[in-house]
């Protein structure tokens, strides 16, 4: 076992060197020599040595600057510095730049294998726990969406279920709460998952250009039509169609849709000859399509068309068991893509996550993390990194809704006894929200005679 | 004939021999002979240290590797050292072909006890059982009763036995290079 553990030792002194690497090859270490610092840092960016012995006092690079070099190289590198009784002040000093220990030489034997079993056995520890770490994300990951919630693996179960079904599905949730994620869980887990995923932002266009992003033009079928252009539907063919934010598409368009959705086939705008295509649509919407079609906002057909499976995904706030487990997804991918060394999250850090609402679900807890990652001083985020989450708290409160036409005053009050509905009548949250002191929000709740 | 052969460097009690000649016959299941005495080099021996490179002793050792032999195990009474550490109860060429065991601290005088000469004896066949091992591949071993476990001191040494454990046994059987030097020997009895 210990074998796969590899050690570098660095020391000038040949004699040093092959002593020190026989009695470790003894223990069952796999172990290299070097003769200079320069060798040893080519040697470190070949591979990763679970433990580097380098002598301080070399010719050329002494050992702190090697040591400076392969930390650079490995952060994680244990280094153990070795040296002669003259220099122990030396050793000291490389303690201070990063080394793990230092031995001197001659050293008791015991001490090398114990220093040795020391570090290996704290490696096998971190390496258990990452391994545990991945085998339990394993288990609550589903394509890209990670969860532990009952509600949620409901869902990964039923994305399994109808992956292969040609079927439209219609998916709903609050923004942040990955319905794209579900889309593409939906379309990569299928029969379709080799042809193409096509995704539309049906808020982002208006409705001319909505109408050629999906069905393409023909060449001069209207101005700026230059070419000929293949619309989503045809990109899309043998695939999947994802069009998020349904809810928000023209009534001209609600017609255009259902009718592909009936007879797979349309013009492109400006066209004569009908297409037909093998697409499946899902589509997503953060409204309540239902109270739309209600209120004839929306097409009751083209919701039945659409709503054949329905994909509810619950807001993070009704799923808190997930936000340490996506807390740490989050964490573990920016801390490598931001090249930060930022390793955990403490508790307290995890209480303010946890008793944070989370108005942009999951969207706004990743980039609650990236921020806290890019500004986190000291390796891990505690409760000190996450004090933007209280400020933006106020202005995302649920429950405030304004009409139309009210006077600055109006909008005052209505926020305050908004942010104090949130607080449950908390007089100091609801300050601390709004960013005045208590006294003046007493003062305001007097004047406005808000309710508590 | 593959045998294993102990010699000593100068003067070395006959019964300390004898018990590491047993010991290694039972270990290895290898004939074992007397080698003649070896002279020990002079340059091994480091004033700076007072001691005695056991690195040197095995370079000696190499040169006079028997014929008929497998392995050479040298046994000397100088208190061993390499350049790292402070003193070795003995080393060996790991995977190599030859090995050597200082008496000097398995002593009890060594350590101000008095003299205990059978308790020399044993400790020296585990040892020797030890360093050969090494010569045959094995590493460390984790079980403390195994001769191939790690003896950083007496206690540790005494709480060994000389046969390997199943574990050690297994790999010793298992390596290519004992069942070469064993059908050496098969094919010179039969």
């Amino acid at each position: 076992m210990r074998a796969r553990w590899h050690i570098l030792v660095v020391d000038d002194e040949e004699a040093m060197t092959e002593s020190l690497a026989a009695w470790l090859r003894e223990d069952g270490y796999t172990v290299d020599t070097a003769s200079s610092g320069r060798e040893a840092i080519e040697k470190a960016r070949g591979r990763e040595y679970a433990i580097y012995f380098v002598d301080l006092k070399m010719p050329g690079l002494d050992g702190i600057e090697t040591m400076m070099e392969i930390r650079k190289l490995q952060k994680e590198a244990s280094v153990i510095v070795i040296t002669a009784y003259a220099t122990v002040d030396t050793a000291i000093a490389a303690m201070k730049e990063g080394a793990q220990e230092y031995v001197v030489k001659p050293c008791h034997p015991q001490e090398i294998s114990l220093l040795v079993e020391r570090i290996i056995r704290v490696k096998n520890l971190q390496r258990e726990n990452a391994i545990l770490r991945r085998k339990l994300t394993r288990q609550y990951r589903f394509h890209d969406l990670v969860s532990k919630s009952p509600r949620m693996i409901e869902i990964f179960d039923l994305v399994r279920e109808i992956a292969s079904q040609r079927s439209t599905v219609l998916v709903q949730g609050e923004s942040g709460t990955g319905k794209e994620l579900v889309a593409r869980a939906i379309h990569f887990s299928g029969d379709r998952g080799e042809g193409p995923f096509v995704a539309v932002s049906c808020a982002a266009l208006a409705e001319t250009l909505l109408e050629s992003e999906l069905f393409g033009h023909e060449k001069g079928s209207f101005t700026g039509a230059v070419a000929q252009k293949q619309g989503k539907f045809e990109l899309a063919d043998g695939g999947t169609l994802f069009l998020d934010e349904i809810g928000d598409i023209s009534p001209k368009l609600q017609v255009d849709l259902l009718r592909v959705l009936q007879e797979r086939r349309f013009f492109r705008v400006g066209g004569t000859t009908e297409i037909a295509v093998d697409v499946r649509v899902i589509a997503a919407t953060h409204r309540d399509l239902a109270a739309d079609v209600r209120e004839g906002r929306f097409r009751d057909d083209l919701y039945y068309r659409l709503n054949v499976i329905n994909v509810q995904i619950p807001p993070l706030r009704d799923r808190r068991e997930d936000v340490p487990l996506l807390a740490q997804e989050f964490l573990d991918r920016l801390s490598h893509e931001l090249g930060r060394e930022v390793t955990g999250i403490s508790e307290e850090g995890l209480r303010v996550l946890m008793d944070h609402d989370w108005p942009g679900n999951v969207r706004e807890l990743e980039n609650a993390v990236e921020r806290a990652v890019v500004t986190c001083k000291t390796g891990v985020l505690g409760a000190e990194d996450f004090v933007f989450l209280a400020r933006a708290a106020a202005p995302a409160a649920p429950g405030l809704s304004l009409p139309a036409g009210l006077t600055l005053q109006e909008l005052e009050r209505e926020y305050i006894a908004a942010t104090l509905r949130r607080t449950e009548g908390n007089v100091k949250a609801a300050a601390e929200a709004l960013g005045i002191d208590r006294s003046t929000l007493y003062e305001k709740v007097k004047r406005y005679e808000i309710p508590r | 004939l593959s045998v294993l052969a102990v010699a000593p460097f100068g003067p070395v009690p006959g019964a300390v021999l004898s018990a590491m000649e047993a010991a290694l016959g039972g270990a290895f299941r290898l004939p074992v002979v007397r080698g003649d005495p070896v002279d020990e080099p002079a340059r091994a021996f480091t004033p700076a240290r007072a001691q005695w490179s056991s690195t040197v002793l095995l370079e000696e050792l190499l040169a006079r590797v028997p014929p008929a032999a497998a392995r050479l195990l040298g046994v000397t009474e100088r208190d061993l050292f390499v350049p790292v550490l402070s003193f070795v109860y003995g080393q060996a060429q790991l995977g190599g072909r030859v090995a050597v065991v200082s008496l000097a601290r398995l002593r009890p005088e060594f350590h101000g006890l008095p003299p205990a000469p059978a308790a020399l004896a044993r400790r020296a066949a585990t040892e020797a059982v030890h360093e050969v091992g090494h010569t045959f591949g094995l590493v460390h071993c984790l079980d403390r009763r195994c001769p191939m476990s790690l003896s950083i001191d007496l206690a540790d040494l005494d709480g060994k036995t000389a046969t390997p454990c199943p574990a050690c046994a297994k790999h010793l059987e298992g390596s290519r290079e004992m069942r070469r030097t064993r059908e050496r020997t098969e094919g010179v009895r039969t």
